[in-house]
């Protein structure tokens, strides 16, 4: 980093953490384990080679013990899914007083649930797909049936049904058949009670990860995502060479600025503090589409954060290590 | 702005690597380790029923009196004292002289799956064809794909592979011009089903691969652990030519070790050691001298009746388990010795959308495509008995039960309806 605007100059902000003691939270018991070690080590890595002291935890029965005889400075979440996104373990972190990287419990809990932060970043005036949300009850009480009929005719064709939480495409289906809604809301629903079922929006798949160094937040480049198969998918998404990234994304110089609006205004209207990664689709001609919010982005050599903080010329080292010691300092 | 892959060598890998890729299952499996989760999933043999402080002398005696030698290099074949040794076993399962079984045709591999690995290189080129039971070994599916074979199954009942089906699947690839290069069969205890094939349909499927010139590839890793007495003998005792037969020490001793053999004619066996020799010079001398200490100074026989015995205990928790808590319209298998139980699912379920629900429910299990190369095996599930302690499995099949009794009700209010055959798609997270 080079010091421009409000971020810290590297060397100083490593000085600061000299004597600190970061703690990275990774694996879990979520869908996502895997994803979130492999996210874990790579912070890890990444604050090591800057010469900061960091480890590594689990998140299992010896961790409120761990924490509580010895507390880290800060910590960092590379938890992907429930614990670390739905804001229960960052409640646990402000009884415990110990700082960490990223919105509060609050925020994460409501951008965690898919539905309500679409209820919340509409209200902010910013676009996001026509969805309805149901749990499976609603189903089995009305008829699936007659409900995926009407749903389908009110809402129109191609639909997207996903999980109302959770990430890594885990469960998500396109469907661009009145036939294929049912196995979809079956896939949907092995990942969690309640279904998000959204209209689908063509155009150009968007990630923009957001910062905030102390001077309010800003938007890193935007990053497209152009998955060879077509579908960004769990494959897609971890395994290098399946999916071409484009960052910055293919867009004019003015969709660029609005994306980055957009996502900025995501990010305040669902506070989420710090850092976050907004999802959004954009329309060859229309307002980009608020899809969803991560407030603990993937840090895997795939991940889309990496990428735009490359882009931005910030190393990933340098970038957490500044959110570390805003932790620490806040 | 041509935008990146993160992976730059993309257009470098050889073809038969295009199709390689991390699914969500495995995702999914991770969760699977953690001590929360009742594991159904794994395959492992329980290492901690043997008399490890002995085997710990063992080693420690090995090293001690023999290790300048046990850490060099070995004969690609394998070291001469263990494939004594390894006829001496294989001599159980009625794989003896008297049918040909010679020390010189042993050839030691890095457990059994590089015996299958060997196998296919000197046999198979891309698209030729394998058949398989079906459901078969993932493992052995793993090696045909990536030899990129393609592989056709033979279905399989409480008997074992369907002799009728391999002769109709015989003629039917005959019909389309396509000879087969061998048959992969795991008749004894198989893996996934458990099932053995009977002393019966062994002849007939043996008369019917002789009759069609098919070479039989015997893996024979769970023969030695029979629940009820001892199985029928293995193909390979009943006849000297056109079966190769594949041993391993891993569920016998243990599957750290990596031990494994084929026993193969003569010139079969040369062409095996030149392609060993090719791939990896030699197999561990260190484990194989292990082995063969095991096998010369340890009471192996009772070590494999002591584990034989325990995983009997614990088939008999997962059966009863399952009667006491499967809903209606389950079935599964009755396995006589091995370490799995195959599970079919009530009409409409389908095992590989359901695991995340049962990891949520803190149980694992094998969802039955990974037994397929035809993605078929969605109705379908491996559980496996040899690793969890019989109360574990009780509490893992009532959660995994409480699972598919959810499912059903889901099920019935979606209509029975069969997810695409794709893996799940996404448009966006």
């Amino acid at each position: 980093m080079t010091g421009t605007g409000s971020e810290p100059a590297a060397a100083q902000t490593i000085a600061e953490l000299a004597d600190a003691r970061v703690l990275i939270l990774a694996g879990g018991l979520s869908y996502e384990r895997d994803v979130s070690l492999r996210s874990g080590r790579r912070i890890a890595d990444a604050l090591r080679e800057l010469g900061v002291h960091a480890e590594l935890a689990d998140v299992d029965s010896s961790l409120l013990s761990t924490l509580a005889k010895d507390p880290p400075d800060a910590v960092v979440f590379a938890l992907h899914g429930a614990p670390g996104e739905d804001g229960s373990l960052r409640a646990v972190l402000e009884l415990l007083s110990i700082p960490y990287v990223g919105p509060s419990a609050t925020s994460a809990s409501r951008a965690w649930d898919k539905p309500g932060a679409k209820t919340l970043v509409r209200e902010s005036g910013i676009a996001t797909p026509d969805w309805i949300a149901l749990p499976r009850e609603t189903f089995s009480d009305l008829g699936a049936g007659a409900l995926l009929e009407r749903i389908g005719d009110s809402m129109g064709l191609p639909l997207v049904v996903k999980p109302s939480r959770g990430g890594s495409g885990l469960g998500v289906q396109r469907v661009s058949t009145a036939a294929e809604l049912p196995a979809a809301m079956m896939a949907a629903f092995a990942y969690g009670d309640t279904a998000l079922i959204e209209r689908f929006v063509p155009g150009a798949d968007i990630a923009v990860s957001v910062v905030d160094f102390g001077d309010g937040p800003r938007a890193l480049p935007a990053v497209e995502i152009a998955p060879k198969g077509g579908e960004y998918d769990y494959v897609a998404r971890y395994n290098a060479g399946a999916t071409t990234w484009h960052c910055p994304a293919r867009l004019s110089d003015d969709v660029a600025e609005r994306v980055a609006e957009v996502a900025v205004a995501a990010h305040k209207a669902l506070a989420l503090g710090d850092l976050s990664r907004v999802d959004l689709m954009v329309p060859t001609d229309g307002e980009p589409a608020f899809l969803e919010a991560n407030v603990a982005p993937g840090m895997t050599e795939t991940s889309l954060l990496p990428h735009a903080a490359r882009a931005a010329g910030i190393g990933v080292g340098h970038l957490l290590a500044s959110l570390v010691r805003n932790a620490i300092r806040r | 702005m041509s935008g990146t892959t993160l992976d730059d060598y993309t257009d470098r890998y050889a073809q038969r690597v295009h199709g390689m890729a991390q699914s969500e299952i495995r995702a999914l499996f991770s969760v699977a380790s953690r001590p929360e989760i009742v594991s159904l999933a794994g395959g492992n043999p329980y290492t901690a029923a043997l008399p490890l402080a002995e085997v710990g002398e063992m080693f420690a005696d090995m090293i001690a009196t023999d290790g300048a030698k046990a850490l060099l290099y070995g004969p690609g074949q394998g070291d001469a004292a263990l494939r004594e040794a390894i006829c001496m076993v294989m001599a159980d399962s009625g794989v003896d002289l008297s049918v040909g079984a010679s020390p010189d045709d042993v050839v030691v591999t890095v457990g059994a799956q590089q015996a299958l690995d060997l196998l296919t290189r000197i046999f198979c080129d891309p698209g030729d064809v394998v058949i398989a039971e079906g459901p078969t070994y993932v493992g052995a599916l793993g090696v045909f794909q990536a030899a990129q074979c393609e592989v056709v199954h033979v279905p399989v009942d409480d008997d074992g592979l369907i002799p009728e089906a391999l002769q109709e699947t015989l003629a039917d690839l005959a019909k389309h011009g396509k000879r087969p290069k061998f048959l992969y069969t795991v008749p004894t205890y198989q893996n996934p089903t458990g099932v053995t094939l009977t002393e019966e349909r062994r002849e007939r499927v043996l008369d019917i691969c002789e009759r069609a010139g098919l070479i039989v590839v015997e893996d024979d890793p769970y023969g030695a652990l029979g629940f009820e007495g001892k199985p029928p003998k293995a193909l390979r005792a009943r006849r000297r030519e056109g079966i190769f037969y594949v041993g391993t020490f891993s569920k016998t001793f243990a599957a750290g070790l990596r031990v494994g053999w084929v026993l193969a004619p003569p010139a079969v066996r040369d062409k095996l050691v030149l392609a060993t020799e090719a791939a990896i010079l030699c197999p561990s001398a260190l484990t194989q001298n292990a082995v063969v200490r095991y096998l010369t100074t340890m009471p192996w026989r009772e070590q494999v009746k002591i584990f034989s015995e325990l995983y009997a205990s614990r088939r008999d928790a997962l059966l009863t388990a399952l009667s006491d808590y499967m809903p209606a319209g389950m079935r599964w298998t009755k396995p006589g010795g091995g370490l799995f139980v195959w599970a079919e699912l009530p009409e409409g379920l389908d095992s590989k959308a359901m695991l995340p629900r049962a990891l949520q429910q803190r149980v694992a299990y094998v969802p039955g495509t990974g037994f397929f190369a035809d993605g078929s095996g969605r109705g379908q599930m491996r559980l496996n008995f040899s690793f969890p302690p019989a109360d574990r499995i009780r509490e893992g099949v009532r959660r995994l039960a409480d699972v598919i009794t959810e499912q059903s009700a889901l099920s019935q209010t979606f209509g029975e309806t069969h997810p695409p055959a794709s893996d799940d798609v996404v448009p966006r997270p």
